[in-house]
């Protein structure tokens, strides 16, 4: 490969521009990628960000993209951009277990909207990444096939649920990535490992394809090294598809375009309950410093409350549990999936199945589910929940009659050690507590660095926006990523 | 303490997972914990407040697609390929132990 070209840096339009002017073909730079995976992510103790490598799949599209380039046309728009996807994405003829033993030789016969879109535009999808099974969890600590570590520290979790997705971004192992988001699931993982990860508003993105969790508050969305390259990849993920009925009709805007529109004037709201007392010192003057440059940027900062912040993680624990309850009753041995050879009755098959198959999260949240919504408890928690769900959806419309946007801390910690929750669930779901309320509100979010701790570790900060407003999310995100560079 | 060990054990049914004796006694003190901390929301006054169980129900204006389209045939998967993650099949069906277990 060429001498100057650093896979590290590589941007979603350098990338493509680098196989465009025959710098690299599109095959070399896939066959470079698989070297630095294979040295730097699969060896043990290293990163473990890959669960699969779809080397065919990314030579045969690699091939396309070099003939295209080759006779001189013009490529696509993501025309040789390596990019992977969380393995609760499904691939046709690829392996595909969302985390989980249950899933281990699961194999679709289907590809989802959203990285058939992308591969549409030209991207080439080098491998499926490591996540929490199911994507359930904070850390990527319960992923049935080993845990993620940090590239920033290989002693600390790189977050969860899509840890690979983040971790493979920041490790430079591939150019962007999809992950998904049903608490925080880009968002907090990017703030870990120190990249740019958009949750665009529900229904922006299909769901096609995306292995179910809590289907009212599922997402999928880019995570990359900038703002440009998340805007330029949601521009390709959006749109309706008559695949999700829960995507919405309307066309996407040019996101690229969006982000480069001046922030001046525009209001920013920082809520006062996502900076309590005991928030971590060096994330709070981080997340301050940023507001600061919006400030000077020409935003309005505006002091903001969200009255309902503090019930969000119980109804999200309900809400979500009681989805995935659902949800996950189809592994059940018969159709596809991991069936036990022990017991001789139907019953006793999808118990042993069940029970040999899914991870102790998985179980926990579906004993929790099934607890709120059985009778008798219903209305206490199920429905209670739900009703809590609009008190804090309204806390954002109101808040959004006031400003544009909203900026917060996205975690209120640094990557903590590997091993340090994971024998307390509570504490873990704690993890989520600054991004949970977009989730439950549909509203879209974006995490993006905006410093770092004393000993290195990345901070992430969120931006929040109406709902189908992502172009102002960004604009502001990007508008920041300058500020920051500037110095 | 909410959860006893029969409502473990209930719930579990329910779930259908045959949970060990171990599981059943560290699922009943994290769903305790749990549930302990969910019970904040019982504080909070919900008498008039519609729940929330689509992302919709809020009234945003959101363009949503008509979730029918014409009723005319369209090409679905193979039969070979349904079949073909299955643990067990006869060829045509998917193949199960014993259903009648009394």
């Amino acid at each position: 490969m060429s001498d100057s070209l650093d896979l590290n840096l590589l941007t979603v339009s350098s990338a493509r521009t680098a196989v465009q002017e025959r710098q690299i073909t599109a095959t070399a730079l896939v066959e470079s990628f698989y070297k630095k995976i294979e040295a730097e992510d699969q060896p043990a103790g290293k990163v473990n960000a890959y669960l699969t490598l779809t080397r065919e799949r990314a030579l045969r599209q690699a091939g396309k993209i070099d003939e295209i380039a080759d006779r001189g046309n013009p490529l696509p728009p993501l025309g040789g951009v390596p990019i992977a996807v969380k393995d609760v994405i499904v691939t046709q003829g690829e392996r595909t277990t969302a985390g989980s033993k249950i899933l281990g030789s699961y194999v679709p016969p289907y590809d989802a909207t959203a990285l058939a879109r992308l591969e549409a535009a030209g991207a080439v999808v080098l491998g499926k990444l490591n996540c929490d099974e199911f994507a359930m969890g904070s850390s990527n600590e319960n992923s049935a096939w080993g845990v993620v570590r940090n590239p920033r520290d290989l002693t600390r979790v790189p977050g969860g649920s899509s840890g690979g997705s983040a971790a493979a971004v920041a490790a430079g192992s591939a150019v962007a990535t999809l992950g998904s988001d049903t608490g925080g699931s880009i968002r907090q993982p990017a703030a870990f490992c120190g990249v740019v990860g958009v949750m665009p508003t529900y229904g922006r993105v299909s769901r096609y394809g995306l292995i179910a969790f809590g289907s009212s508050l599922d997402r999928i969305g880019p995570l990359s090294k900038s703002v440009k390259d998340a805007a330029i990849l949601l521009r390709h993920l959006a749109g309706p598809d008559p695949m999700d009925t829960t995507c919405a009709q309307a066309q996407a805007p040019d996101y690229e375009q969006e982000i480069g529109k001046p922030v001046r004037g525009l209001r920013i709201g920082v809520p006062e309950e996502y900076f309590p007392a005991e928030l971590d010192a060096e994330v709070r003057n981080s997340v301050e410093s940023g507001i600061d440059r919006l400030r000077d940027a020409g935003c309005e900062i505006k002091r903001i409350s969200l009255p309902h912040t503090r019930c969000a993680i119980p109804v999200y624990y309900i809400v979500a549990t009681a989805e995935a309850s659902s949800n996950l009753a189809r592994y059940d041995g018969v159709r596809y999936g991991y069936r036990s050879t022990a017991g001789d009755t139907l019953s006793q098959m999808y118990r042993r199945s069940r029970e040999e198959g899914f991870g102790p999260e998985v179980k926990r949240r579906i004993m929790l589910g099934t607890y709120a919504l059985s009778a008798g408890y219903y209305d206490a928690y199920y429905l209670k929940a739900q009703k809590v769900r609009t008190l804090i959806a309204r806390d954002f419309l109101n808040a959004f009659r006031d400003v544009d946007a909203i900026v917060t801390p996205t975690t209120p910690t640094t990557a903590f050690k590997l091993g340090a929750k994971s024998d307390d669930p509570l504490a873990m779901y704690l993890a989520d507590i600054f991004t949970v309320t977009a989730s439950l509100a549909g509203i879209p979010g974006l995490s993006l660095p905006c410093g770092k701790s004393s000993d290195n570790l990345p901070i992430g900060l969120q931006i929040l926006g109406r709902h189908f407003e992502e172009g102002t999310v960004l604009r502001v995100g990007h508008a920041l990523e300058h500020a920051q560079s500037a110095g | 303490m909410k959860i006893t060990q029969k409502e473990v054990q209930y719930v579990a049914d329910l779930a259908h997972l045959d949970l060990s004796a171990g599981e059943r006694q560290k699922m009943e003190t994290d769903l305790n914990a749990i549930l302990e901390f969910v019970d904040r929301l019982s504080e909070v006054e919900t008498g008039a407040v519609e729940p929330m169980a689509q992302v919709q129900d809020i009234g945003m204006q959101i363009p949503h697609s008509d979730p029918l389209r014409e009723d005319e045939l369209r090409p679905c998967l193979p039969h070979e390929l349904a079949l073909k993650n299955a643990p067990q099949t006869d060829g045509s069906f998917f193949r199960v132990p014993k259903v009648i277990e009394r």
